[in-house]
C-alpha cells in the first residue's frame, strides 16, 4: 500500500481559512467550482514537481471546474479531493467522485444548517431576548453558539475528507448528518412556541394593550401564511401591509 | 439631507455585513439580530438596534438559503433598518415601522442585487476560461478576490443608496404620522410575528411531533407572560 502524502497543519489551516471564503466567486454556471479549486490548492502545491507544476496545473483546472454543495460541508468534498489528488488517483475516477459528491453535500447542508441549525438558533436567539436577556447577551447567545456548530461542521469536514479520501462517503452516515436535522427541527418548534409569544411582547412596547387583539392576528396570519407554504413569501405580503399602514398614517 | 459622517460608517458595515451573507464567512453576523444591533451601536443605541432586529429576525426566519435560489439579503437591510431606528431615538410612533419597511425594501433589493453580481462573476469568469482550464494559481485567486471585493461594493452602495433615500423620507413620514402609538406598534408587531409563525411552521412541520411541541411551545410561552 502507497504511503500517504503527509499534508502539514500550515497547509491545512489554510484550507481552513480558504474555506471561509469558498463562495466568494459563486455563479450561474461553475457554482461553488472555482471555490473549490481555491480551497484545494494549498494542498495541490503538495504534488510532485510543485507549484506550477504540470500535476499541480492539471489538478487545479479539474478542481476548479463546475461543482455545487451546501458551503459548510463542501469542506468535505475540499478534504476528500485534495487527498485523492495527493494520493495519485486516475483524473477519470476523481471527475467521477467528484460529481457524485455533489448531490449528498448539498442536500444533507440544507437539510442541516439552512433548515434546522440556523433556524434552531435565531429562535433561541429571540427566546433570550423574549426572556429580557441584554444586547450582549442575545448576541453571545446567537453567535455562539450558532459558530460553534459552523465552525466545528467545517472543521470535521476537512477532516473527515483528507482522512477518508474517496471513502469519506462512511463519514457521511454519522449519525449527526443523518438524525441531526429531524432533532432540530423538533428542538426549534419547541423553542419557537416558546420565543415567539415572549419576543413578541418585547416589541410591542406601546402596543400591550391591545396584546391579546395582535395574539389573534397573529395566530391567524401565521395559519394563513402556512396554507400558503411555497406560493407566498410572507416577508413580501408585508412590504405591502406596511406601506399601506404607512400611507394610511400619512394621510389620515 | 443625510449626514455624510453618519452615513459613511453605515455604509462600511453594510458592505462588511453584506459580504458576510454569501461570501465571507458567513458567520451569520449578518442576521438582522446582530447587523441592525451593530448598525445602532454605532449611532449609540445598541438596545434600538436590538428592538428592530428582532423584528427583522421574525421576517428572516423564512429565508432558506438555497444554492441558486433568489432570497433576500438581510446584512444590509438589517443595517438599514437599524440605523434608520436608530437616528430617531424620540419615541416617534411610525418609526419602527419605516425602519422594518425600509429593512424589508433594503432586502429585496439586495437578493435582485446579488442575482446581479452572480451574473457578473459568471461572465468574468467565462472570459478566464481558457485560463482556468489550464491550471492558473492566478486566474482562480483573482476570480475569488475579484467576487468578494464586487460583493464588499455592493452591500456597501446599497446600504448607502437607500440610507440616502430613506431618511429624508422618513423625517418627512413621522412629521406627518397620524396614527397612535400603539396602533402603530401593534400592527408591525402583528406583520412580524405573523410571518415568524407561518415560518417556524414551515421549517418544522415535517419533524416527528413537531405540531405538539410547537403547540406545547406556545402554551409555556403565554403562562410565561401571563406569570409575569
Amino acid at each position: 500500500m502507497k504511503d500517504q502524502v503527509e499534508i502539514p497543519v500550515r497547509t491545512r489551516l489554510a484550507m481552513f481559512v480558504r474555506l471561509l471564503a469558498i463562495q466568494g466567486a459563486w455563479n450561474y454556471e461553475t457554482l461553488l467550482g472555482n471555490g473549490i479549486g481555491f480551497c484545494v490548492e494549498p494542498a495541490l502545491r503538495l504534488l510532485p514537481g510543485g507549484q506550477e507544476g504540470p500535476a499541480y496545473r492539471a489538478a487545479l483546472a479539474r478542481q476548479s471546474q463546475y461543482f455545487n454543495a451546501h458551503p459548510y460541508m463542501a469542506s468535505v468534498a475540499v478534504g476528500a479531493l485534495a487527498r485523492a489528488e495527493l494520493d495519485g488517483e486516475a483524473p477519470a475516477r476523481i471527475d467521477r467522485f467528484r460529481t457524485a459528491l455533489c448531490g449528498p453535500l448539498g442536500s444533507v447542508g440544507d437539510q442541516l444548517v439552512w433548515a434546522a441549525w440556523l433556524p434552531a438558533c435565531s429562535l433561541a436567539a429571540l427566546a433570550a431576548f423574549g426572556f429580557g436577556v441584554g444586547t450582549g447577551g442575545v448576541i453571545f447567545v446567537f453567535l455562539g453558539i450558532y459558530n460553534a456548530g459552523h465552525i466545528a461542521l467545517r472543521a470535521w469536514g476537512l477532516s473527515a475528507g483528507l482522512d477518508h479520501g474517496m471513502r469519506v462517503a462512511s463519514a457521511l452516515g454519522g449519525p449527526v448528518l443523518r438524525r441531526g436535522p429531524r432533532h432540530l427541527a423538533q428542538a426549534a418548534a419547541l423553542i419557537g412556541g416558546i420565543a415567539l409569544p415572549l419576543a413578541l411582547d418585547q416589541v410591542i412596547g406601546p402596543g400591550r394593550a391591545l396584546f391579546g387583539i395582535v395574539l389573534g392576528a397573529v395566530a391567524l396570519g401565521g395559519f394563513v401564511l402556512a396554507r400558503l407554504h411555497g406560493r407566498a413569501e410572507g416577508w413580501k405580503i408585508a412590504i405591502g401591509l406596511l406601506a399601506l399602514f404607512v400611507l394610511y398614517s400619512v394621510v389620515r | 439631507m443625510t449626514d455624510f459622517v453618519q452615513l459613511l460608517p453605515l455604509a462600511v458595515l453594510g458592505a462588511v455585513l453584506g459580504l458576510d451573507v454569501v461570501s465571507f464567512p458567513q458567520a451569520m453576523i449578518s442576521r438582522p439580530l446582530v447587523a441592525a444591533t451593530a448598525a445602532a451601536t454605532l449611532l449609540g443605541d445598541p438596545a434600538r438596534g436590538l428592538l428592530v432586529g428582532a423584528t427583522l429576525e421574525m421576517f428572516a426566519l423564512e429565508t432558506l438559503p438555497f444554492g441558486a435560489s433568489r432570497y433576500p439579503e438581510w446584512g444590509s437591510a438589517a443595517v438599514v433598518g437599524g440605523g434608520l431606528f436608530a437616528m430617531h431615538g424620540d419615541g416617534s410612533p411610525g418609526a419602527l415601522t419605516i425602519a422594518v419597511l425600509a429593512g424589508l425594501v433594503c432586502a429585496w433589493i439586495g437578493g435582485w442585487s446579488m442575482v446581479q453580481l452572480r451574473k457578473l462573476n459568471a461572465r468574468f469568469a467565462r472570459a478566464r476560461h481558457d485560463a482556468v482550464a489550464s491550471g492558473s494559481k492566478r486566474v482562480v485567486e483573482g476570480l475569488q478576490v475579484f467576487g468578494l471585493t464586487a460583493d464588499l461594493v455592493r452591500g456597501g452602495a446599497l446600504t448607502a443608496i437607500i440610507l440616502a433615500l430613506f431618511t429624508p423620507m422618513q423625517t418627512w413620514v413621522l412629521g406627518a404620522w397620524g396614527s397612535d402609538p400603539r396602533v402603530s406598534r401593534a400592527v408591525v408587531v402583528g406583520v412580524a410575528a405573523s410571518v415568524a409563525g407561518g415560518a417556524v411552521w414551515k421549517v418544522v412541520h415535517a419533524a416527528p411531533a413537531a405540531r405538539w411541541l410547537l403547540l406545547g411551545g406556545i402554551g409555556v410561552g403565554l403562562a410565561l407572560l401571563a406569570a409575569q
